[in-house]
């Protein structure tokens, strides 16, 4: 049988979202995978990853013999586009299709490929990530947490914070270090494929901003995993850790594909502003609610652009890595602020919070606004992010 | 739910854009040295001569004129890689306002005028700047002789380089219209020009005074095609200082990035203070933001209505990036920044100028949103 091109693969993508697509569980979904809070949530989300990669639309680029559809990148991304198109809710498995996905594709070994990948696509395996810990947050090159081998295994004392789903996963991507007398604190680090559901390893639930949950918090008392579980070789876990950033800033590809978060959407604010009434009038017949939209609305295209600028080269010839490099910053940002913007439109019902039967679409912009932080936080703040820029875009010297 | 994106600009680029980026780039670094950009400050005429010709011979005048006038008949988004360049170097010329007399005689001009004055336009032998006049200004024709001539009589501000433009493309009222002429600069009456002291001291500006001037019935541009001929003009004005605009905040960012990577205060080079690092990165998104739009103006410039809504969207995000970059250059530079010697004052100066012409950010934003909303 021959593959199928990319544009009868778009058309079959395109029908079977426009059918599968499921309807509104009648509870509140997360709109990212940080905000995964509740059994039913993560029960509905597995469901529906499991779906998607059933039928062929995740994964469509890795190889079949880890499971995946062994097409290529413009067939995924055709299937990540009818997906948007029809509103799918988000793939739940964020860190395994997107980050120890790609990485155990491109460094591990053939046993790793085919332990783990094909269960990261059907979401039967959930994994985590363990970089920040309670006192090295921004400062992940300084991670303490202990990893000391005796014999064939490591043993794992420490804490790590902000497990995204810890609490649901098998396995969790881990900086650990195991040379603490290491000529400097990154040459230290190792990076593991760790197990999660043995003993030694608890997780404690966080409660967020938004009164919901999430994260973890996970504790680590002598537990004992496999030297097996190394990737990228002992003492070389900065450098893998770094190459995982790369693929969570989207500065290096080989995602399982669909998307993780859903970001607001301009369109549904510039309605909220036709809709909402502020003093008898629509809010948008303010002029200066009306002069900030217009605002918002350049800002955000400006990211989109900006998203098709990087690929022109003659048009990034001054700074080649500056538009990848900012976008996390950018759209971080712009997203806090869009969603703020958004109460504000609401006027005195920015009052009500999430249950609230008074409450304008409810609760959805409060929940929006407060989760927007997971962003501008995790993953590098925003305060960080621009340490990064000034000091590799504009070569400014270092902080610190 | 209104679908707004339809309308918005996209993002293209074309092989002659990246060819005249490539050109412009070493021309404008090699030709407008910011020392060279100082000694022309004190001049009155305010640009090179030499330089201008230059430009000329490089055929960058001709760029939008259609090739039976003489030009490369090519789009108004060809031009904006060199006006960004421009903008980079701070370079002082007349090309914005010539290129849009150019495009204005091309849209409204008589097949005459075109034929008699545009390949010359185009050429760079002669040049013309337009007088459209600013709010407040009083330019009107007393009568209509029977050639179809007009007795004029008048103010017109901020007119670009007058004093050194062969030709002024010249708009009046008459009764409730507007009309426009071409003028010989050659024929006003000696006291008819005042230069204005403008906040931009790269550029120069005039006051053009008239008292019952007479402009003949051949010199008057087609009367049906004024008012679409000044919209298009509008928009090329826009787009150009945008591109000004876009270029000036990369050349003051840089200036900006390279003091604070070699300046030193408490022992230490004062990049590494978050304090400037930070909002350094900020002025840096700001042009990036801007410099997106700019290049989906240019690419969308012909498209009916997203033309317009993206070259709005150009010059109100080039303006608040520039603003934005230039401020904050000052400040960082410190009492330095205060001098007349450091650049990052010639670049706000400058900003304001371009945010002034052809409608500010805040103008831009208000007719967005009745575009949009």
């Amino acid at each position: 049988m021959t593959d199928p091109t990319v544009e009868e693969f778009a058309r079959d993508a395109d029908a079977w979202f426009s059918e599968n697509v499921p309807e509104d569980p009648g509870f509140m979904l997360p709109l990212t995978f940080m905000e995964v809070g509740e059994d039913r949530q993560f029960d509905f989300l597995r469901d529906w990853q499991r779906k998607v990669y059933e039928a062929g639309y995740l994964g469509a680029a890795w190889p079949t013999e880890y499971g995946g559809g062994g097409l290529s990148e413009a067939h995924q991304k055709a299937a990540t586009r009818a997906m948007r198109k029809y509103r799918g809710p988000i793939l739940l498995n964020a860190i395994g299709l997107n980050w120890a996905g790609p990485l155990i594709l491109d460094i591990g070994s053939e046993e790793q490929k085919s332990a783990y990948l094909k269960d990261i696509l059907s979401a039967e395996d959930i994994w985590c990530q363990g970089f920040s810990e309670p006192e090295h947050g921004s400062d992940l090159g300084n991670a303490q947490l202990k990893a000391e081998r005796e014999g064939d295994e490591f043993v794992l004392n420490g804490s790590k914070i902000w497990t995204t789903q810890g609490n649901y996963a098998k396995y969790m991507i881990l900086l650990a270090r195991t040379n603490p007398a290491a000529e400097n604190k990154y040459a230290g680090l190792s990076f593991f494929l760790s197990p999660m559901k043995i003993p030694g390893i608890r997780t404690q639930k966080i409660k967020k901003l938004t009164g919901e949950f999430g994260f973890t918090q996970t504790f680590f008392e002598d537990a004992r995993i496999s030297a097996d579980c190394l990737i990228g070789g002992e003492g070389n876990g900065w450098k893998v850790a770094m190459r995982t950033l790369e693929y969570e800033r989207g500065a290096r590809g080989g995602q399982a594909g669909g998307y993780v978060s859903i970001p607001p959407d301009l369109m549904e604010i510039v309605e909220l502003a036709k809709t909402a009434k502020r003093d008898g009038a629509a809010a948008m017949d303010d002029p200066v609610l009306k002069d900030r939209m217009v605002d918002y609305l350049m800002d955000m295209h400006a990211l989109s652009l900006g998203n098709e600028r990087k690929r022109m080269m003659p048009l990034v010839e001054d700074y080649p890595n500056a538009l990848p490099l900012i976008s996390k910053l950018e759209f971080s940002e712009l997203y806090r602020e869009l969603s703020e913007f958004a109460l504000t439109l609401l006027g005195p019902k920015a009052a009500y919070y999430v249950g609230e039967e008074n409450s304008a679409d409810g609760g959805w912009w409060a929940r929006s606004y407060l989760n927007a932080f997971s962003a501008t936080i995790g993953g590098g703040t925003s305060q960080i992010q621009r340490n990064i820029i000034g000091e590799h875009v504009l070569g400014l010297p270092k902080t610190r | 739910m209104t679908d707004i994106s339809a309308s918005l600009g996209q993002l293209g680029i074309s092989e002659e854009q990246v060819d005249l980026l490539h050109v412009a780039t070493e021309f404008c670094r090699d030709k407008s040295p910011v020392e060279d950009v100082r000694k022309l400050i004190e001049t009155d005429r305010g640009y090179d001569e030499k330089v201008w010709s230059e430009i000329a011979e490089l055929g960058w005048l001709g760029i939008a004129v259609p090739e039976e006038f003489g030009g490369s008949g090519l789009g108004v988004g060809e031009i904006v890689p060199i006006a960004e360049q421009m903008g980079r170097a701070l370079m002082a010329t007349p090309f914005i306002p010539a290129t849009v007399a150019g495009q204005l005689l091309a849209k409204a001009g008589t097949e005459r005028q075109k034929e008699e004055v545009l390949p010359a336009l185009a050429a760079g032998e002669r040049f013309a700047t337009t007088a459209f006049g600013e709010p407040g200004d009083d330019m009107a024709a007393l009568g209509e002789n029977e050639a179809g001539g007009f007795l004029v009589s008048g103010t017109t501000r901020l007119v670009e380089y007058a004093a050194d433009a062969d030709l002024i493309i010249l708009a009046f009222s008459h009764g409730g219209s507007r009309q426009l002429a071409l003028v010989e600069r050659s024929a006003l009456p000696g006291e008819a020009l005042r230069r204005e002291a403008i906040i931009d001291d790269t550029r120069r500006a005039y006051e053009l005074r008239l008292d019952t001037f007479e402009v003949a019935g051949d010199a008057v541009l087609d009367p049906d095609k004024v008012e679409e001929a000044l919209a298009h003009a509008d928009m090329v004005g826009a787009l150009l200082y945008a591109a000004d605009m876009v270029g000036g905040t990369f050349r003051v960012v840089d200036y900006t990035a390279d003091y604070l990577r070699t300046r030193k205060q408490f022992e230490k080079v004062i990049g590494s203070f978050q304090a400037l690092k930070h909002p350094l990165v900020d002025a840096f998104i700001g042009h990036e933001r801007a410099r997106s739009h700019l290049y989906a103006a240019a690419h969308s410039f012909g498209d009916q209505g997203r033309g317009e809504v993206a070259v709005r969207m150009a010059k109100a995000q080039g303006e608040k990036a520039y603003a934005y970059a230039a401020d904050r250059a000052i400040q960082f530079h410190g009492g330095f920044g205060f001098t007349y010697d450091c650049d990052a004052g010639l670049h706000r100066r400058r900003a304001i100028w371009n945010a002034t012409r052809y409608g500010d950010a805040r103008a831009q934003k208000r007719r967005l949103a009745e575009l949009l909303f």
